[in-house]
């Protein structure tokens, strides 16, 4: 058994208004250190044993599903699950 | 002329879209569950708005991969008139029948409320009933319509003429260009975020909308005698 973490995080190019909001509320707060905000997606799988390569596998749910690449950018880590 | 109104887990402008073609329009119009595999027996497929699978993941990205969708590519590639509004144009993106995405609307508000469009493109199937520069009052009601597509699309759809509709008061959610609205290259699926099925009678405070189902039936018409 395997445990994906997949990140998915829109693309430097597009504006990010969400995460523009909450670095507002956090310079608002004092942290005027807070240079800027980006909010993005965390996701976790469980993948059964497979003969197949896992890398691949999460790839292609990445590229099918999970994220949208005309604006979106993505990343995973694969590790044992326990 | 036979329309479908696919139906997702979520839609909830569908009876909307029934009752525009149905009690508006006059023509036959069917639902169609978001399993269903042969859209075959239809000549126009209608993809209504709402929040197919709660917007989960991503507006219309679940919705993309659903076996209905197979189904209207196979229609698309035939030629037949495919119209998304709203989560119905989301879907449409996501399932790579239109170019681009939609954002969440700039000022992170959801908007409802009747603007002002313009028809930059009344040489489709779906706006012959416009004239050119033709403006039209059609509500919007959304929180992700943001239209945004790369550099490289944006002068495609320029030079192809693909962008139909355009915010012709102030931009409502930041949308690239004013963008409400594009077909694709084909000209026979357009998506747009305004509803066009909410605006078919004056009693509800506009009838612009129904001159684009009228296109529709007039093209499918003239190529059907």
């Amino acid at each position: 058994m395997k445990k994906v973490k997949i990140y998915v995080t829109l693309r430097e190019s597009v504006l990010d208004p969400q995460g523009s909001a909450v670095k507002g509320s956090l310079v608002n707060m004092g942290y005027k250190e807070v240079e800027d905000v980006r909010i993005g997606k965390y996701l976790e799988l469980l993948i059964s044993d497979t003969d197949r390569d896992i890398d691949t596998l999460v790839k292609e749910m990445c590229e099918k599903l999970l994220a949208n690449t005309v604006i979106e950018d993505y990343r995973f880590e694969i590790e044992e699950a326990h | 002329m036979k329309f479908a109104v696919l139906v997702f887990p979520g839609s909830n402008c569908d009876v909307d879209m029934y009752h525009a073609i149905k009690d508006e329009l006059g023509e036959e119009v069917e639902y169609v569950w978001h399993d269903a595999t042969d859209l075959s027996e239809y000549d126009a497929i209608l993809i209504p708005g709402g929040f197919s699978y709660g917007d989960y993941l991503r507006c219309g990205a679940m919705a993309s991969q659903s076996n209905v969708m197979k189904a209207v590519k196979k229609a698309a590639e035939e030629g037949k008139p495919i119209l998304g509004v709203c989560n119905g144009f989301q879907i449409l993106t996501e399932a790579g029948l239109l170019p681009g995405a939609l954002l969440r609307n700039k000022n992170l508000k959801f908007i409802c409320r009747t603007v002002p469009l313009k028809v930059e493109n009344n040489q489709t199937l779906f706006t012959n009933q416009y004239d050119e520069g033709q403006i039209i009052n059609i509500p919007i009601a959304h929180g992700e319509g943001n239209y945004f597509c790369d550099e490289e699309t944006l002068k495609k759809l320029k030079e192809n003429n693909q962008i139909v509709f355009t915010y012709a008061g102030d931009n409502p959610n930041g949308s690239l260009e004013n963008i409400a609205g594009i077909v694709n290259e084909r000209g026979n699926v357009l998506g747009m975020m305004p509803h066009p099925e909410r605006a078919v009678d004056a009693l509800l405070g506009s009838a612009d909308g129904l001159a684009l189902f009228k296109s529709i039936v007039k093209q499918w018409r003239e190529s059907h005698v």
